[in-house]
């Protein structure tokens, strides 16, 4: 098999609110007060091959997003690796380490706050560029430019200012800057989940031509199931922090293994269907701040056994392709 | 290749540049526009006063103690009408506020852009760095801000002597913690903001971050409060320049003159020291003013 | 439906916006009916006029906006025009809302009890506090709050985003109001918990026969949920009838294009439908139809306002060119 384009392995990210003097003081005078420690990201194992979707779907508080900051570099992890392209990136050389960053780009969810206010379009869009050599300061407007009719934008309205935009626009705008520095592999946070319906499906087409044309390989971070149905190859789902099933999208629509996936897809509306009994599953997302025992999954999973409360369900293989994180699939 | 550019024009919102919106914005407040007229002409007055001042109240040569204490309105012997009266010593009191806003502005002004200098930098560092010089940074600012500003400065004065320069210097150490919070309260909002985010994913160098990215977006808040402390800074100053321990009397600022005025007030000579004093009561409340349309104009737009 | 009075029927509703950028059509004659225990989904995308519909009905509009003509039928009387004084009487009483932030309903500062006990005295104050409190014990009952009692003592601080929501709609059906009108109640909510809370809505309409208008942008919640959709665009209604109809057969060119950029099973892996374009501004809206400029089928005829016309029975559309013909493809 081939070597994967983008590989992380045990990655876990936690917060911890560090006390301050007071706290401490406080410590040691007998109070209870402990340091709260946020297991955003638990051990996450993912491979993407070179050219794929990847859909990462998941509730709030599964840590999908902390896991696409630590992929595009925003986020230190705690512990684990992330390979890329065969090289751990903490083992790599500052320039192979620049020349990686670059190469993984992120485009964020909200519109509005992820464009300098301050900065005009072609600026947003060229500094970048111009900053790392990938062309010149007098070039910066033909640069700029072409990248922006790429992503269907007026080159006409460079030197206009984010708020003269509309909310599909300024995606756009997002989309250019990172596709500026000639990225490969592009982690989508939410990037559609704060545009009109119509508007998503010009993105959505935009995020495949894109695809097509520059050959770029994805991970699709979202919560909603039916667009993750429509634009990956592969989807994975979270939990709390963990990996609790991932599948070639067809596979995971037509017949999902976990019960978390069951309920999801069970849950998610769709327009084909009318007039539903809704049967949902019972229960509130816990808090990361104090996740169950064992499998995280267990108060809420109609088959939860005792096991489930005790030990935590390693992702095994259980088909070709398939990983699933149950101890209802050992029976078998 | 992707679809054609069939996006038309960005969302119909007026093509008008920042600028222009903020001056459209401004002008909704028909008191704060009045207020800023009359900043306005004050500023000409402070900046051009050597030339349209119609006496030298400070040229010894010119001024005559035959002309002390005459009334607002009065005609001196050469001729010249004293609108709003003399002092003791013959001094036009209108050509002495007008020499006198001067320095006040001068003053407060000055302190102002120091203070401000001073104060944002210190803010940028405390919020960039964040940590135990943020708290160290912050306690200090906080225990600055806890003494009322006349004391500070009447203990730095006392310590450094008087003169002008020391004047200033007293001002800037007061107002600087000001500026200092704002800036840190700003720059911690912005730095969590996506696209700061997007900088770091960029590979954008942290000094690019710093000043490209976040200061600019920290300073509408010290617009704001520039104009406010410049109006303290006055006040403040003028308090000094009251009490004897401000300005040397060769600078006559609009705090001197009302001391000066004091002696004589309850003879009867009221406009030795009311004219300066309602000088100063427009500076202030004209600043505060434009200050307050400042702050309700360039909030909504933080918001966005 | 029975052939009495139904519960709301809105005649020619036109509220506008008056600010220094101009006039802000916002509603501009729109016309439906909720008969008894029935749901209406009220569906458009931002700039639609949805939100403000929903505030025209209950008399929540502020200025710069205000109601400029139409009609309000609240079980025979009219609404608009109708004294502070009588409308209080009737808000949180006969009609409720619901938000898309529990916290525009829930005081920060009160405890849950003082909130619903406040609410029932305030349009009964015979009431007394034991009776009042059982009455909220019961309302959190019914939409499935476990451990009233424990939950009645607490602050809106101490529940999660969905239990929050729960505990809104707990107060609006404190008086047992004939409407509810929800302005996008589970956009913010995870799909598990947005699954919980469409359950109740669904148990709630039946058992008790209340009305109910849900505002949402997202079609695949109000395929599962209402019994009658209308179709929001520019301040009017486009297309309205019942929900299997309207979105098994569109016939306005909007909500066919609307369907059509609808992402799930069907569409895998294939471009998107993608309406052209953008929504116009409600300050800015074109002579004639609003949705001409985006529009495959317009021509002249256009430039002219269209009127409610009923091309198929029991379904009323705005337009000059309906798809009748269903095989007929998207955009053609």
């Amino acid at each position: 098999m081939s070597e994967p384009m983008l590989e992380i392995r045990d990655l876990t990210k936690n917060f911890v609110k560090k006390l301050d003097l007071a706290g401490r003081i406080a410590q040691k005078l007998g109070s209870s007060i402990r340091e709260e420690v946020v297991h955003a990201v638990d051990g996450v194992t993912i491979r993407i091959e070179k050219g794929g979707v990847v859909g990462l779907v998941g509730e709030s508080g599964c840590g999908k997003s902390t896991l696409g900051r630590m992929i595009a570099g925003i986020l230190r992890p705690t512990s684990g690796t992330i390979t890329y392209k065969g090289v751990e990136l903490t083992e790599m050389n500052p320039e192979e380490a620049k020349r990686a960053a670059l190469e993984i780009q992120m485009i964020f969810q909200d519109p509005f706050a992820s464009l300098n206010p301050r900065m005009r379009v072609v600026d947003i869009i060229g500094e970048a560029p111009v900053a790392h050599g990938f062309c010149k300061a007098s070039e910066i407007h033909e640069y700029v430019s072409e990248v922006m009719q790429r992503v269907g934008l007026d080159p006409e309205y460079r030197r206009r200012y984010p708020h003269q935009f509309s909310g599909g626009q300024r995606q756009r705008i997002g989309i250019a800057r990172a596709l500026a520095v000639k990225p490969e592999f592009l982690v989508c946070d939410e990037a559609i989940a704060a545009l009109d319906v119509s508007i998503q499906a010009q993105v959505i087409n935009l995020f495949m031509d894109l695809r097509e044309d520059l050959d770029l390989t994805y991970l699709f971070i979202s919560h909603d199931l039916s667009v993750v149905e429509h634009i990956s190859d592969r989807v994975v789902i979270m939990y709390l922090g963990r990996v609790v099933e991932v599948a070639e999208t067809d596979d995971l629509f037509r017949e999902p293994n976990h019960p978390y996936t069951h309920a999801l897809l069970n849950e998610v509306p769709r327009v084909d269907q009318r007039g539903l009994d809704y049967h949902p599953i019972e229960g509130e997302i816990p808090s990361p701040l104090d996740p169950p025992p064992g499998c995280h999954f267990h108060p809420r999973c109609p088959h939860a056994m005792d096991r489930c409360k005790q030990e935590r369900p390693e992702l095994r293989e259980i088909a070709p392709k398939r990983w699933s994180a149950c101890h209802l699939n050992d029976g078998a | 290749m992707s679809e054609a550019v069939e996006q038309g024009a960005p969302a119909p919102v007026k093509v008008e540049t920042p600028l222009e919106r903020f001056v459209s914005d401004f002008a909704d407040n028909k008191i704060a526009v009045v207020a800023f007229v009359v900043l306005v002409a004050i500023i000409f007055i402070a900046v051009f006063a050597p030339w349209i001042s119609p006496t030298d109240p400070y040229d010894l040569a010119k001024v005559s103690i035959l002309d002390g204490k005459l009334e607002p309105g009065s005609t001196s012997m050469d001729g010249v009408t004293f609108w709003l009266g003399t002092d003791s010593a013959g001094r036009d009191v209108l050509s002495a506020i007008f020499y006198g806003l001067r320095i006040s502005l001068g003053v407060g002004v000055m302190s102002g852009i120091i203070a401000l200098c001073i104060g944002s930098s210190i803010g940028l560092i405390a919020a960039y760095y964040g940590g135990k010089v943020d708290t160290l940074i912050m306690r200090i600012v906080d225990i600055q801000l806890s003494f009322p500003a006349i004391l500070v400065a009447l203990i730095l004065i006392s310590v450094l002597g008087k003169g002008v320069d020391k004047v200033i210097i007293a001002l800037v150490l007061v107002q600087w913690a000001y500026y200092a919070r704002t800036v840190r309260g700003s720059a911690l909002v912005e730095r969590n903001k996506e696209y700061i985010e997007a900088a770091t994913c960029l590979a954008l160098g942290n000094n690019r971050i710093v000043f490209r990215h976040l200061m600019p977006n920290c300073l509408p808040p010290l617009i704001v409060v520039g104009t406010v402390q410049t109006a303290h800074a006055i006040s403040l100053e003028a308090t000094l320049s009251f009490l004897g321990v401000g300005l040397p009397i060769t600078e006559p600022s609009l705090g001197l003159l009302i001391a000066n005025g004091f002696e004589v007030m309850l003879s009867g000579l009221y406009w030795v020291s009311f004219y300066p004093g309602i000088a100063l009561l427009i500076t202030i409340v004209s600043i505060n003013l434009v200050g307050d349309q400042l702050r309700d104009v360039l909030n909504p737009r933080l918001q966005k | 439906m029975s052939g009495d009075v139904p519960t709301l029927d809105v005649r020619n509703l036109k509220t506008h916006f008056f600010t220094k950028a101009g006039v802000a059509r916002a509603v501009d004659g729109v016309s439906f009916s909720v008969g008894k225990g029935e749901v209406v989904g009220l569906v458009g995308e931002s700039g639609s006029g949805k939100s403000v519909t929903g505030f025209s009905i209950i008399g929540l509009v502020d200025p710069p906006g205000r109601v400029v003509s139409g009609e309000v039928l609240f079980n025979g009387q009219n609404l608009i025009g109708l004294s502070p004084e009588k409308m209080r009487k009737l808000r949180g009483n006969r009609i409720a809302m619901i938000f898309q932030d529990p916290m525009m309903t829930l005081n920060p500062v009160l405890r849950v009890d003082t909130q619903m006990v406040e609410t029932i005295r305030a349009h009964d104050s015979s009431i007394s506090k034991r009776d009042a409190l059982a009455r909220a014990r019961d309302a959190l009952g019914q939409v499935g709050i476990p451990a009233p009692d424990e939950r009645l003592r607490s602050y809106p601080h101490q529940f999660s985003g969905g239990m929050r929501q729960r505990v809104a709609i707990a107060i609006a059906l404190l008086n047992k109001p004939d409407l509810i009108i929800a302005d996008e109640p589970t956009t913010a909510l995870d799909v598990t918990i947005q699954g919980q809370i469409l359950y109740e809505a669904q148990k709630l309409c039946r058992e008790t026969g209340t009305s109910m208008i849900w505002i949402t942008h997202d079609l695949a919640v109000v395929a599962g949920l209402a019994d009658k959709i209308c179709v929001m665009y520019g301040g009017r209604i486009v297309e309205q009838g019942a929900i299997d109809d309207v979105l098994d057969h569109p016939v306005h060119p909007y909500t066919r294009g609307l369907l059509g950029s609808v992402p799930g099973h069907n569409t895998r892996g294939q471009r998107l439908y993608q309406i052209p374009g953008m929504a116009p501004s409600l300050l800015n809206l074109p002579e004639g139809c609003a949705f001409q400029a985006r529009c495959p089928k317009a021509d002249e005829a256009c430039k002219q306002e269209p009127e409610i016309t009923e091309p198929v029975k029991g379904r009323e559309v705005r337009c000059f060119h309906p798809h009748l013909d269903q095989d007929e493809e998207i955009g053609a």
